[in-house]
């Protein structure tokens, strides 16, 4: 132990000076770092998004007034888009629990993809003989086009929920699955040490690092698994698997055997902004996990 | 061996020796330490009958050039892995500080230093002041709400040095801890370490490569020579402190551990 009583006196001086000399430090190198405004960043998100909206409605508005195809057949967006507003404020997409009905199921099915989805993932990347043998498995089972799935889920549970929900699940389930595998497998070795070296064990460690560092894979799953659920959700409306309320997706078909194209292509918008609104609250969610954790650069 | 946990300190005074938590160094012991990786033909010995022994409150600096096992020394120390041959004991707490700070980047630096009590088994309130005391002890009351990456990289390791403390260690062991900061924030930290050293006279094992940040911080540097590593030569330090990392002092020692440095390395050739 060295002799520390002759120090005292110019100990606290020294104190003093390197806490000077910290703070300026610390002030230069945080300098610049400000964020920019709220106003700023929704303008420069939003601009080129309602540039490339634009283009499309332009070059749709184009292909219709070719006369390409008679304007019953494909109409331009402006009587679309009437009658999406009409469709929307005259509760004809409401009629009968059309939308209701839909979003009933997609929350149910994507809920219980989820759940299922999250206890594979987590068995799977707990249990080494399961990982090896499943994992590729899960995988594979997603570059099945979910639509594919119905004849075995219509022989299975016949015409009804039960078949849409067996799609939608076995759909979206491996996507949720993925993420958290991926999430695992994902966590910095250095934070595992440093969890460990500050007395984490077994299921501290799993509860404190692995799951809080598997987060923002888990939530790219979860997107990815409600795109999933969504067409394949849509898929089963469309070929009418729903034996009870069509659903939007089984709307759609409906307008199109009755002749009422515009009323279709009015449905057809409905079903991507309600995909879309879906989608960006999970991008919402992703980035700011992200933002938190700074990898994402705040000045970009 | 281990000693009983250290009572946790009272209250959030100012800084200085006198409300330092009663942390106080513990020995640390290796006994002909080998440590060997793998087996059969393509086995790494890492370390080979190493016996070291820093003294309660000592602050042993351990250099060498690659290979000499100086990761694998502390990693042994930490508990985190275990020697192939030999005995190695510690008479109290240990924390390890790493060269990148091992934050986790999803916890405020507040959240960061309570996880280490938490882990601890200390109560929520008794936390909230403990944060208080160590986020000041490292000059950071002020930052408590940042995150990780909102701060440069001089100051997450000042965090780390904080979460260190959380656990009472007795024994910092630090693994080129300024080795990724700029030459002027590793002098500043230098000093900063001396102070906290001094304040709370816990035992410190620090690995380096740099000889002039041995030569400054050390009571006592220890030469390990590479594959195996192996204990070449020590050099007691007794230039009195506070040091500067420009003392011609603290220059001369760390041209005459260089010298031996260099025959070490040269002895691979």
């Amino acid at each position: 132990m060295p002799d520390t009583t002759l120090q005292i006196a110019s100990d606290t001086v020294a104190a003093a000076d390197i806490d000077r000399e910290l703070a300026g430090l610390d002030a230069l190198e945080l300098a610049g770092r400000e964020r920019t405004s709220f106003g700023a960043r929704t303008w420069n998100a939003a601009w080129p998004k309602v540039l490339a909206l634009l283009s499309v409605l332009l070059l749709w508005q184009l292909v219709a007034a070719s006369n390409w195809k008679p304007n019953y057949v494909l109409p331009g967006p402006d009587p679309v888009l009437r009658q999406f507003w009409d469709s929307l404020t005259s509760g004809e997409f409401t009629r009968s629990g059309l939308v209701f009905t839909t979003l009933r199921r997609a929350l149910l099915g994507f809920s219980l993809a989820v759940s299922i989805g999250t206890v594979i993932g987590a068995l799977m990347s707990q249990v080494k003989v399961l990982r090896t043998g499943a994992a590729s498995l899960v995988t594979g089972l997603q570059t099945m086009p979910s639509v594919l799935w119905y004849p075995m889920a219509l022989v299975l549970f016949k015409l009804g929920e039960g078949a849409i929900m067996f799609v939608v699940v076995i759909g979206a389930a491996p996507s949720v699955a993925n993420g958290i595998l991926a999430g695992s497998d994902q966590v910095p070795p250095i934070l595992m040490r440093a969890g460990r070296v500050l007395g984490a064990r077994r299921f501290t460690l799993w509860k404190e690092v692995v799951l809080p560092a598997s987060l923002p894979a888990f939530v790219s799953g979860l997107k990815q698994g409600w795109a999933f659920s969504w067409r394949s959700l849509m898929a089963g409306e469309l070929i009418g698997a729903a034996t009870g309320n069509p659903g939007i997706g089984g709307y759609l078909d409906i307008q199109r055997t009755n002749l009422a194209y515009t009323q279709m292509y009015a449905a057809m918008i409905l079903i991507l902004l309600i995909g879309i609104g879906v989608d960006s609250i999970f991008n919402v969610a992703e980035k700011s996990i992200n933002r938190r954790r700074g990898l994402i650069d705040a000045a970009a | 061996m281990t000693d009983l946990a250290t009572p946790p300190a009272e209250g959030i005074g100012t800084r200085g020796a006198a409300s330092a938590p009663s942390t106080s160094g513990a020995e640390v012991r290796l006994d002909g330490v080998s440590k060997m990786f793998g087996s059969g033909a393509t086995a790494v010995h890492a370390l080979d009958r190493v016996s070291l022994k820093a003294e309660a409150g000592e602050f042993v600096c351990l250099i060498g050039a690659s290979g000499c096992g100086k990761s694998t020394l502390l990693n042994l120390v930490a508990g985190l892995d275990r020697p192939t041959a030999g005995t190695v004991s510690t008479a109290g707490r240990t924390a390890l500080m790493f060269q990148e700070s091992a934050l986790f980047p999803w916890l405020t630096v507040t959240r960061n230093i309570e996880l280490a009590l938490k882990l601890q088994g200390a109560g929520r309130s008794q936390r909230k002041a403990r944060v208080q005391e160590l986020l000041a002890s490292v000059h950071l009351d002020e930052f408590g709400d940042k995150r990780p990456h909102e701060l440069s990289g001089g100051m997450r390791q000042r965090v780390a040095l904080a979460r260190a403390f959380a656990q009472d260690a007795d024994i910092v062991l630090m693994d080129e801890p300024f080795g990724a900061l700029d030459a002027m924030t590793r002098d500043l930290l230098h000093d900063e370490l001396e102070r906290l050293w001094t304040e709370r006279g816990f035992t410190c094992l620090f690995v380096t490569h740099n000889v002039r940040e041995a030569a400054r911080l050390a009571d006592r540097v220890v030469l390990l020579s590479s594959r195996p590593g192996r204990v070449a030569c020590e050099f007691p330090n007794n230039i009195p402190r506070p040091r500067r990392i420009d003392d011609p002092t603290v220059s001369a020692m760390a041209a005459e551990i260089t010298l031996q440095l260099r025959s070490e390395v040269a002895r691979h050739a």
